[in-house]
């Protein structure tokens, strides 16, 4: 689809200029709301780097940060949030935009697909006109020229009879079907980055894996990045190139997809993996969890976020926060003073092992 | 979650019948084949069919249809006019009903009937301006309190609460002494008085709308505050709205009545109100002819039934329409 400059932010042509660099540069990301309860650090200090084309997976448990993130990064933040660091897009720092021209940005170089596809479409606007909306706002394309896009569109993310839905309204189409037209929209003006934020959560499982063939197909056909937020380190498994792990508002590991789950060194990245359930289980296999709450991001604990729910926790856990460092691969970082694999973590899976700690690994031994 | 269960389910009940009788199963295949996407709907019919406006509905929609009908064509109906006064000799008005004077006659041997109906153009107006008066304002005010709340909200429900808060008979009673009586300073009065309460409504709506996902789906798309107003959350604040303002119709048209009663409604014709206080100046007539008081009162009573009913079922209607999105 060709791109038309009627979007307006290409006067310093930030995109093109410089389409080298890597697209999406987070430094130092802060984004801390005012409650009444106090200062909220929904994210905390997060460096990230994105290629484009690049897919990149964010996975934590409810209330990581892993939404609010996505939705720091596009600026969809509401009033109370207060956002400190850096997100530079295309070489051109973007967090301290005014909304006017930040607008410029949604949909036509950055746009979202949100969890529940349900709620995400307006109930009483044809799919047509739905999908038409951006392509005549940012593109500027007239009537008939939006319907055909629309309709290529659909077809692209493999909605069957694609003319015959831009009749039909949200309620006649299925979660899935539904969730597709999200895609379709948010593809509709050919954005550099996607932002999928738990786009499959709502849906079943086979229309799950569906809906990830089609972001992954077009992430391939556009060369656009993607940002696959979830809580199913499954779900980014097989269709990112890196995984940012975050708890409690803070990264916490961050690697090339098949470095992570080859060699994981933060025990709450295996404690993720562990509570997926397995098909090799046997049946009744008690599902493993993760004790404990996510911190309280107002008062979070003083030293490793992660450290009251750790079973590898040791004394310095509890008072000094550990630091990103890399591993021999400078590609993946993560924040552990005992880091799966260093001798003191051994040390405390042989005594967990041992007292038959549910929680604890098994994988290591079989 | 409930709901796409329910959907499989209606559509296993649907290939249930169509197995079960093999014409319609033929007839089935006709139609998918000539309109793709038709299990669809199907599938949205059947909602369509559980859920029904109901008789009482349409006995509403009928008498109001009959009333605001007549109301309009009166002028052009074959009825005696309303400010003649039909003086039979040798007897005093007012005239018990018959074939003459269905509704029978008033104190000044004028027809009930006929002053009913043109009655009706009088309040049915004021009570459909004010609410348009009311949903026009108060719905416009409501819609930005409740899409940008923080100050624009405080200020606006401030208003809102200071208007609701003085008394509405003082306030009516005070422009309409201070202003020429036409309809128009009726109906702008009453719907000043209706601006709070449907504001409200609107506002409430709006909050409930602009948390859902395809506001903030619009704005990462990059639309705008005006788009966004006007495009989503409109059309989907203003069919709760409807409803809801029928019942205000109602309302409105009580207050005209309240207002008649105090002598302060519209000076030129008659209104419901004014009929209605006419029959009733002089108690020892209206204890000989109730009829004189019987005939507008039923006529407003039923109204104002009606509209409550009629509001009131399109608006679990359209709820139940919401569920299921």
């Amino acid at each position: 689809m060709s791109r038309n400059t009627a979007s307006g932010f290409h006067q310093p042509g930030p995109s093109r200029a410089s389409s080298d660099g890597p697209l999406l540069e987070l430094d130092d990301l802060r984004t801390h709301f005012k409650t009444e309860r106090g200062l909220v650090r929904a994210v905390d200090g997060v460096t990230l780097t994105l290629n484009r084309g690049e897919a990149l997976g964010v996975v934590g448990e409810s209330g990581s940060g892993k939404t609010v993130l996505s939705r720091s990064i596009m600026g969809l933040l509401p009033g109370s949030a207060v956002t400190s660091g850096s997100v530079r897009f295309a070489g051109q720092e973007i967090l301290d935009l005014p909304m006017k021209q930040r607008r410029h940005l949604w949909g036509a170089e950055m746009s979202m697909v949100f969890q529940n596809p349900l709620n995400s479409l307006n109930p009483l606007m044809k799919i047509g006109k739905q999908i038409a909306e951006p392509l005549r706002l940012h593109l500027g394309m007239d009537k008939k020229n939006a319907r055909d896009t629309a309709v290529e569109l659909l077809r692209s993310v493999r909605i069957p009879e694609p003319e015959a839905r831009l009749g039909q309204f949200p309620h006649e189409l299925s979660g899935g079907m539904r969730q597709r037209v999200m895609i379709a929209m948010a593809l509709a003006c050919g954005p550099t980055v996607l932002f999928a934020d738990e786009p499959t959560t709502a849906l079943d499982v086979t229309v799950q894996a569906q809906i990830l063939e089609v972001i992954g197909e077009q992430r391939r056909d556009r060369n656009m990045a993607v940002v696959l937020v979830t809580h199913d380190l499954g779900v980014v498994a097989g269709h990112t190139d890196q995984i940012a792990v975050m708890y409690g508002g803070k990264l916490v590991e961050r690697a090339p997809t098949r470095t992570l789950f080859a060699d994981m060194k933060m025990p709450y990245t295996k404690s993720l993996l562990k509570s997926i359930p397995k098909l090799s289980d046997p049946s009744h296999t008690r599902l493993s969890t993760i004790t404990g709450r996510p911190p309280d991001l107002v008062h979070p604990p003083k030293g490793c976020n992660f450290a009251p729910r750790c079973p590898y926790a040791r004394e310095k856990c509890h008072h000094e926060e550990p630091t990103l460092q890399t591993t021999n691969d400078p590609n993946h970082v993560f924040a552990c003073w005992y880091p799966v694999g260093s001798p003191e973590f051994s040390d405390r899976e042989a005594e967990l092992d041992a007292a038959g700690y549910v929680g604890a690994s098994k994988e290591s031994a079989s | 979650m409930s709901m796409s269960e329910f959907g499989a389910e209606a559509e296993i009940e649907f290939r249930g019948t169509r197995a079960a009788s093999p014409e319609l199963d033929e007839s089935g295949e006709l139609e998918n084949a000539s309109r793709p996407g038709s299990t669809i709907d199907v599938d949205a019919d059947e909602k369509a069919a559980k859920r029904k406006l109901g008789f009482t509905f349409w006995v509403s929609a009928l008498w109001l249809v009959l009333v605001i009908g007549g109301a309009i064509l009166a002028p052009y109906l074959a009825i005696k006019s309303p400010d003649v006064n039909f003086i039979q000799p040798g007897e005093r008005p007012p005239y018990s009903p018959s074939a003459e004077h269905w509704f029978g006659t008033d104190q000044d041997a004028r027809d009930m009937f006929s002053r009913t109906l043109y009655g009706a153009r009088t309040s049915l107006t004021v009570g459909f301006a004010a609410i348009a008066f009311g949903v026009l304002v108060g719905g416009s005010l409501g819609l930005l309190a409740g899409y940008f709340r923080g100050k624009v909200d405080q200020f606006i429900s401030f208003a809102f609460l200071t208007l609701l808060s003085f008394p509405a008979l003082v306030l009516a009673i005070l422009i309409t002494v201070l202003l020429e009586r036409s309809l128009t300073t009726i109906a702008i009065v009453i719907g000043i008085l209706s601006v709070a309460p449907v504001g409200r409504v609107a506002r409430a709506t709006t909050i409930s709308f602009a948390d859902r996902e395809f506001v903030l789906a619009a704005k990462s798309l990059g639309a705008r505050h005006p788009r966004i107003i006007i495009r989503e959350l409109l059309p989907n604040v203003l069919i709760p709205m409807g409803a809801f303002s029928l019942l205000g119709v109602a309302i409105a048209i009580v207050a005209e009545g309240s207002l008649a009663f105090l002598g302060q409604s519209v000076e030129k014709g008659p209104t419901w109100g004014k009929i209605i206080l006419t029959a009733s100046q002089s108690s020892r007539d209206l204890e000989k002819y109730p009829f004189m008081a019987f005939f507008p009162i039923m006529t407003l009573f039923l109204t104002v039934l009606a509209l409550n009913f009629a509001g009131d079922r399109l608006r679990s209607y359209f709820d139940v329409k919401e569920l299921s999105l």
